[in-house]
């Protein structure tokens, strides 16, 4: 290996043109993807805002009108509750997978039998059609026919309401992205203990240290990088929940289980009020965007250690 | 040493037990999927429930395609799905590369912004455009809006492909006058291939499951199947079994793919944090 690197020298100072020509040849490459990404990505940040200052509803005038789209989102309660939801569903979405998340990938880091099958099914629930699982998550949740509470009678548990009562939605939908996204998380965290070094294990086992021992000492520190940014890919993609939330409540009961991205598909694609859409739209991506910025120094710390 | 091996044996012990409890949620819920499918109706309404099929019966099945236009709905999936697979390895491949070797990490975090902004942000105006364009109703707006899933899904991983490829054997290629399209062509994508493939197959289920795009661009005869199977549980909310086949159906080509590829699928979804919409 070092030989070969160090055979590479030569090559890196033959006579290619290097420095800012080099680099800027390739850009090349990237210019028809550029321009896709333009049209389909950065069009649609521009023309939302813009549509965000004016009144637009599907057919007729579409008079400018300021902030007011934004000012009016200070005084809807139905947008505030929304937020509060989304916060709620967010934050119980991302401490139940990564707790079970980083379990799994402790678990999945040692070698068993059929350990590659097992790993495969444990991710089918992230892989798999979120409409569909949500269309057989819904009949299980039924109250009299769904085998989620005849399952619950077997142990001499009372029947739950499930996603039919405003109290039990959320936790409900919760339990669904939690079966749906752990996946993710180990998968994240398995790849960081992978990347471990083995000799500070070997160590801690001379040592007579207990496997929880060595976790928390030896696994958790070192692998909190990966763990943070699971964690931060679990906030953006729990605060965009939408498939399995759309099919099995549509925000229901009521708006118990009305979060941000339903209310934003109801305000533009129910009621075609596209200008206050267009500034919840905003809101909303400034309020990921936040987050990703957590991602991006979450990243860089991974890159130092 | 006794001690040592009991301790060991309970070690072992705590992990199948572990790993039993960590997959049986899967394990059920797909097992049940397919009981509900395979069920005539009056077992799957049954209460204490029917949990095995007997007989099994596929009547669900050609229920499901003979009610349901589900043959057209297949075939708008394939074709959505392909096209922008394929689009976007056309486009993105070369542009992971051009971003890998000019070592520009901004348009990266470009990159990792479309995988941030939430699927819906991008429907409001396009849907507007392609109204104007007259295009809602036939395939065009689903193609070029898969196209926000499948192409930062393929930018991003063959980012990190190319980067962890050594630069020897290109420069080699430079040194004796091949141009660098040709030093791509010939010598970094032959390379490459592995990570094609990755990105091939993950672009294309994200793009399959999309669920969000369809719903709003699609017309009565342009549905994608997630988008038809969602409208079979608003018509025909009392029976379970059509409605677990057609969820099935929809799912089935995803599973396979994932059962068949896991080691392909485990590498890129570790590498990127990849998720479409």
């Amino acid at each position: 290996m070092n030989a070969h690197a160090s055979l590479a020298e030569p090559s890196a100072a033959a006579p290619i043109p290097r420095g800012r020509n080099y680099a800027r040849r390739y850009w090349v490459f990237a210019v028809p993807a550029a321009i896709v990404v333009a049209a389909v990505i950065l069009f649609p940040w521009i023309f939302t805002l813009f549509m965000s200052v004016h009144d637009w509803k599907v057919s007729g005038d579409t008079p400018f009108v300021g902030l007011a789209n934004y000012k009016k989102m200070l005084f809807d309660e139905r947008f505030q509750w929304a937020i509060i939801r989304t916060l709620a569903f967010t934050a119980a979405s991302v401490i139940a997978p990564m707790i079970l998340g980083v379990w799994a990938a402790v678990c999945f880091s040692s070698k068993f039998r059929l350990q590659g099958l097992a790993r495969t099914i444990f991710v089918l629930p992230m892989m798999a059609t979120p409409v569909a699982i949500s269309l057989v998550w819904t009949m299980m949740f039924h109250p009299q026919l769904g085998v989620l509470n005849y399952l619950l009678s077997t142990v001499g548990i009372p029947p739950s309401t499930w996603v039919y009562d405003a109290h039990t939605v959320i936790p409900t939908l919760v339990m669904v992205e939690t079966w749906q996204w752990t996946p993710l998380v180990m998968l994240i965290v398995l790849g960081g203990i992978a990347s471990l070094p083995t000799d500070p294990y070997e160590a801690a086992i001379l040592d007579g240290a207990s496997p929880w021992q060595m976790f928390r000492h030896i696994t958790l520190p070192l692998v909190f990088p990966f763990i943070v940014v699971a964690g931060v890919i679990r906030v953006i993609d729990a605060l965009k929940a939408f498939d399995t939330i759309y099919v099995i409540t549509l925000g229901g009961p009521g708006n118990a289980s009305e979060t941000l991205n339903i209310l934003l598909y109801q305000t533009a694609f129910a009621y075609y009020d596209l200008g206050y859409g267009s500034a919840m739209v905003v809101v909303f991506f400034l309020l990921i965007l936040l987050v990703s910025m957590g991602l991006l120094v979450a990243r860089r710390a991974e890159v130092k250690t | 040493m006794n001690r040592h091996l009991v301790r060991r044996f309970f070690a072992r012990l705590g992990l199948y037990f572990s790993v039993l409890m960590l997959i049986s949620p899967a394990i059920l819920f797909f097992l049940w999927m397919a009981s509900l499918a395979l069920k005539n109706e009056s077992d799957n309404t049954a209460f204490p429930p029917v949990f095995i099929p007997n007989p099994p019966t596929l009547a669900n099945f050609i229920d499901v395609f003979e009610k349901n236009d589900f043959l057209t709905y297949t075939i708008n999936s394939v074709i959505v799905s392909f096209s922008a697979t394929g689009l976007a390895l056309l486009l993105g491949v070369p542009a992971g590369y051009g971003i890998a070797k000019a070592n520009a990490s901004k348009a990266a975090v470009l990159i990792l912004i479309a995988r941030v902004t939430p699927g819906l942000s991008y429907l409001i105006p396009l849907f507007l455009l392609f109204q104007w364009l007259g295009m809602i109703g036939t395939l065009t707006p689903l193609v070029i809006t898969h196209l926000v899933i499948t192409v930062p899904i393929v930018v991003w991983i063959m980012i990190g492909y190319f980067e962890g490829l050594p630069a020897e054997l290109e420069e080699a290629a430079l040194v004796d006058g091949a141009t660098i399209w040709q030093a791509f062509r010939h010598v970094a994508m032959p390379l490459a291939r592995p990570g094609i493939t990755v990105a091939t197959i993950l672009a294309f289920i994200f793009s399959w499951n999309n669920f969000i795009f369809g719903v709003v661009l699609a017309g009565r005869t342009t549905r994608t199947l997630p988008v038809a199977v969602y409208n079979v549980l608003t018509f025909e909310q009392i029976s379970w079994g059509p409605l677990a086949a057609a969820a099935l159906v929809v799912t089935a080509p995803v599973l396979l793919l994932t059962l068949l590829m896991q080691k392909e699928i485990v590498a890129g979804l570790t590498a990127g944090g990849v998720k479409g919409g």
